[in-house]
C-alpha cells in the first residue's frame, strides 16, 4: 500500500495547497497530544485547515476526534504540542481563540425554557457582540437556517433537527473565524441530516468562514473539502475526498457463499487474492470487478450465494488505511469477541 | 422547504460582526445577562413559585396555629405565629436561594452550563450573575412573605419592612453563593438535592427560627451560635419585635437576642457575618468555576 507512506509520513501538506489566496492557515496544529492517565487520547498529531475549507474528521468513536476538538475550542487542556486557531494559541490565548469560534457540540447547548431569540440574545451578550448589531444578525442568522418564524417559540418545543439548526444559528451569530461542527448530524433521520447539510452549504456561500467538523458517517465526509481519517489518536491519511478515493483504485467484491472458509482459501490459492469478511460477506479488492466476476463464476469451485461489486467509496478508503470498516472499528470489543466466537466455532 | 432560498435576497450583504476585546463592560453584560435569564425563568415557571412558597405557609399556618395552644402558657400572650414569622422570612427565602444555585447543577446535565462557560468572559461574571438572579427572585418570594405581615399581626411599618427586605436579599444571596459553591463538585441533581437537605433543614431548624435562642441545652447553644443562619434570622427576629407592641416580659422571653459569652451581638455585626460568609462561599465559587476546564 504505497499511498498509506505517502500520505502518512510527513506532516501533511494540504493537497495543492487548494486555499492559495496566501491567507494564513485557519488552523495549525503540531505534535498536539493529550492524555488520560493510561490513554492516550490524541497521540502528538499535525495537520492544518486552510482558511475557507470545509475540513473533516472521520473516524470511528473514540478515535480522539472529540479530544482533538476540545483541545482546539480551548475546552480541553493538551498535555503536548501546540495548536493555533485562528493565529491565536489555544492554551496561552484563549479568550482570543473563543472569541473566534462559533461552537456546535454534539449535545445539545439550548435552554429549552427560553425562546429561540431569547437563547441568540444571550449568546450575543456572553459574546459582546454590539448592541446596534444585534438585531440585524440575529435576522440573519434565523433566516439562514430558516427558524425566522419560530423566533418566539420556547426551545422546548423544538425538534431535534430544528435545535441542530438554532445551535448552528448560534454558533454563527458572533461572526466567528471557525465554526466547529462536532458531529453535526448525530442523532437525526437521513431527511434532517440532509437538511443540516443544505443550510451548512448554504453557509459557506454567505459567509466567509471556516468549517471545522467531526463525523463518523462516511457520506458526509464527502462534502468536506478535505478530510483526514483518525483512528486510535492518530491521523492516518488526510487529503481530498478524490485524491483518497483515487489512492485506493480499487474495486470491491463481497461474496456470499455456502462455505466462506473455503471460498477464502479458493481465493487465496486460485486466484492469489487475501480476502477477509466484513459484514458477513467475503470481501476481496481487485482492479477491476466487472472483467474479475465472470473469471470468479468460473474457477473459485465453491457456490456463491451473491455478488456485488462497488466503485472504491471513502468507506473503502477508510478500510485499506485502516485494515476494517468504519462499523467494523466501532463494534465494541464484546461484539468483537462475539464475532471472532463465531468465526472460530465455523 | 428550504427556506434558505426564500430569504437569499434581503440579507446579501452580510455584515461581519466585529466583536470587541475582552473588557470590564463585557463582564459587566455577562453578569446581567445571566441574571435576566434567572428572572425570565423564574417568572415561566409557575409552579415553582408556589410550590416554593408552601413550605414556609405550612410552617407558619399549621405548625403556628396548631401548637399555639400548646404554647401559650410561654408566650405571654404574643400569637405563636407572629413569634414563628421571622423564622418563616427566612425559609421562604432558602428554599428558593437553594434552588436556583440548583439550576447549575441542571444547566450542567442538560449542556447550557457549556454554553455559557465557553464564553469569552470572566467565568466569576457567570457565577455572580447566578448569585444575584438568585438572590433577586428569592428576593421576590420574601416580598410574598412580607405581605401576609398583617395577618399575623405584625404591623407594615416602612422602615421594619425594608431591613426584613434586605435582610432577605442578603441572606438569599448568601445562601445562592453557598449553592453555587457546591454544585461546582457535585454534579448530580440527585447528590445536590440530598446535600442541601442534609444541611439546610438542620440548619433551619437550630436556627432558632421555630423557637427562642437562650435558656437552650449547652450542645444546642453550641451548634445554634455556629449555625450561620442564626445570624440572618435574629435580626429579622429583632426587627419584627422591635414594632410589636408586647410586654417587656413576653419580649425578654421571645426575643432574647444571640449572645456570644453572654454579650449580645449588635444587628449590624449579624448582619456582617451573613454577608461576609456570603463573600468568602462567593469566592470559593468563582475559583471552583475558573479552574475548572
Amino acid at each position: 500500500m504505497s499511498a498509506r507512506t505517502a500520505a502518512a509520513g510527513a506532516p501533511p501538506r494540504p493537497a495543492g495547497s487548494a486555499g492559495g489566496d496566501g491567507r494564513p492557515p485557519a488552523v495549525t496544529v503540531r505534535g498536539l497530544a493529550k492524555r488520560y492517565d493510561e490513554v492516550e487520547a490524541v497521540a502528538g498529531i499535525d495537520f492544518d485547515v486552510i482558511a475557507g475549507e470545509t475540513f473533516g474528521f472521520l473516524g470511528p468513536n473514540g478515535a480522539g476526534k472529540s479530544t482533538t476538538i476540545g483541545m482546539l475550542c480551548t475546552l480541553v487542556r493538551p498535555t503536548g504540542g501546540r495548536a493555533t486557531v485562528a493565529g491565536h494559541d489555544v492554551v496561552a490565548e484563549r479568550d482570543e481563540v473563543r472569541r473566534n469560534i462559533g461552537l456546535v457540540f454534539q449535545d445539545t447547548t439550548l435552554d429549552g425554557y427560553l425562546t429561540a431569540e431569547q437563547n441568540l440574545r444571550l449568546h450575543a451578550e456572553l459574546y459582546g457582540v454590539p448592541k446596534s448589531a444585534v438585531p440585524d444578525r440575529m435576522r440573519q442568522v434565523l433566516d439562514m437556517v430558516g427558524l425566522w418564524e419560530r423566533r418566539t417559540s420556547r426551545v422546548m418545543t423544538f425538534s431535534g433537527g430544528m435545535k441542530r439548526r438554532l445551535e448552528i444559528a448560534r454558533g454563527l451569530l458572533h461572526s466567528p473565524r471557525v465554526l466547529f461542527l462536532d458531529e453535526p448530524t448525530v442523532g437525526l433521520d437521513p431527511q434532517t441530516r440532509s437538511s443540516i447539510w443544505g443550510y451548512i452549504r448554504e453557509l459557506k456561500t454567505r459567509e466567509d468562514i471556516t468549517i471545522f467538523l467531526t463525523t463518523h458517517y462516511m457520506d458526509e465526509a464527502e462534502y468536506c473539502d478535505r478530510i483526514a481519517i483518525m483512528d486510535r489518536g492518530e491521523i492516518i491519511v488526510l487529503d481530498t475526498p478524490e485524491a483518497l478515493k483515487a489512492s485506493v483504485g480499487r474495486d470491491r467484491v463481497m461474496l456470499g457463499t455456502d462455505d466462506d472458509a473455503a471460498a477464502i482459501a479458493a481465493l487465496r490459492d486460485r486466484f492469489g487474492l487475501e480476502a477477509t469478511m466484513h459484514e458477513g460477506l467475503v470481501t476481496i479488492a481487485v482492479e477491476s470487478g466487472g472483467e474479475f466476476v465472470p473469471r470468479l463464476f468460473a474457477d473459485l469451485g465453491v457456490p456463491i450465494k451473491s455478488v456485488s461489486v462497488s466503485r472504491p467509496s471513502l468507506d473503502d478508503v477508510f478500510m485499506s488505511y485502516t485494515g476494517t470498516t468504519i462499523r467494523d472499528a466501532e463494534a465494541t470489543s464484546s461484539d468483537r469477541n462475539r464475532t471472532f466466537a463465531r468465526m472460530m466455532a465455523r | 422547504m428550504t427556506t434558505g432560498e426564500l430569504t437569499a435576497a434581503p440579507v446579501a450583504p452580510v455584515a461581519r460582526v466585529h466583536v470587541p476585546a475582552r473588557s470590564l463592560r463585557g463582564d459587566v453584560r455577562a453578569v446581567k445577562i445571566v441574571w435576566q435569564r434567572e428572572l425570565i425563568r423564574f417568572s415561566r415557571d409557575r409552579m415553582r413559585i408556589i410550590t416554593s412558597l408552601l413550605q414556609p405557609l405550612l410552617f407558619l399556618f399549621v405548625l403556628g396555629s396548631g401548637l399555639s395552644r400548646l404554647a401559650s402558657p410561654g408566650t405571654h400572650g404574643v400569637d405563636l405565629r407572629t413569634f414563628v414569622y421571622p423564622g418563616v422570612l427566612a425559609m421562604a427565602v432558602m428554599f428558593t436561594a437553594i434552588f436556583s444555585a440548583a439550576s447549575i447543577v441542571w444547566d450542567r446535565e442538560f449542556g447550557f452550563l457549556r454554553e455559557m462557560l465557553v464564553a469569552p468572559v470572566r467565568r466569576g461574571s457567570i457565577v455572580l450573575g447566578k448569585c444575584f438572579g438568585g438572590a433577586t427572585v428569592a428576593g421576590f418570594q420574601g416580598l410574598i412573605v412580607i405581605a401576609i405581615a398583617g395577618l399575623v399581626h405584625v404591623p407594615y411599618a416602612p422602615a421594619m419592612l425594608l431591613e426584613i427586605f434586605a435582610l432577605q436579599v442578603l441572606l438569599a444571596f448568601a445562601i445562592t453563593a453557598f449553592g453555587v459553591m457546591a454544585a461546582a463538585r457535585i454534579t448530580q441533581m440527585q447528590s445536590f438535592m440530598a446535600l442541601t437537605q442534609m444541611l439546610v433543614m438542620p440548619m433551619f431548624f437550630i436556627s432558632g427560627a421555630l423557637f427562642p435562642v437562650a435558656a437552650l441545652p449547652v450542645w444546642l447553644t453550641v451548634l445554634n451560635r455556629v449555625d450561620p443562619l442564626t445570624y440572618a434570622v435574629d435580626p429579622m427576629r429583632r426587627a419584627v419585635f422591635a414594632h410589636l407592641d408586647i410586654s417587656p416580659a413576653a419580649r425578654a422571653a421571645l426575643d432574647p437576642g444571640v449572645t456570644w459569652f453572654g454579650w449580645r451581638v449588635p444587628g449590624l455585626l449579624e448582619a456582617g457575618v451573613v454577608a461576609l460568609l456570603g463573600i468568602v462561599m462567593l469566592a470559593i465559587a468563582i475559583w471552583e468555576f475558573s479552574r475548572a476546564e
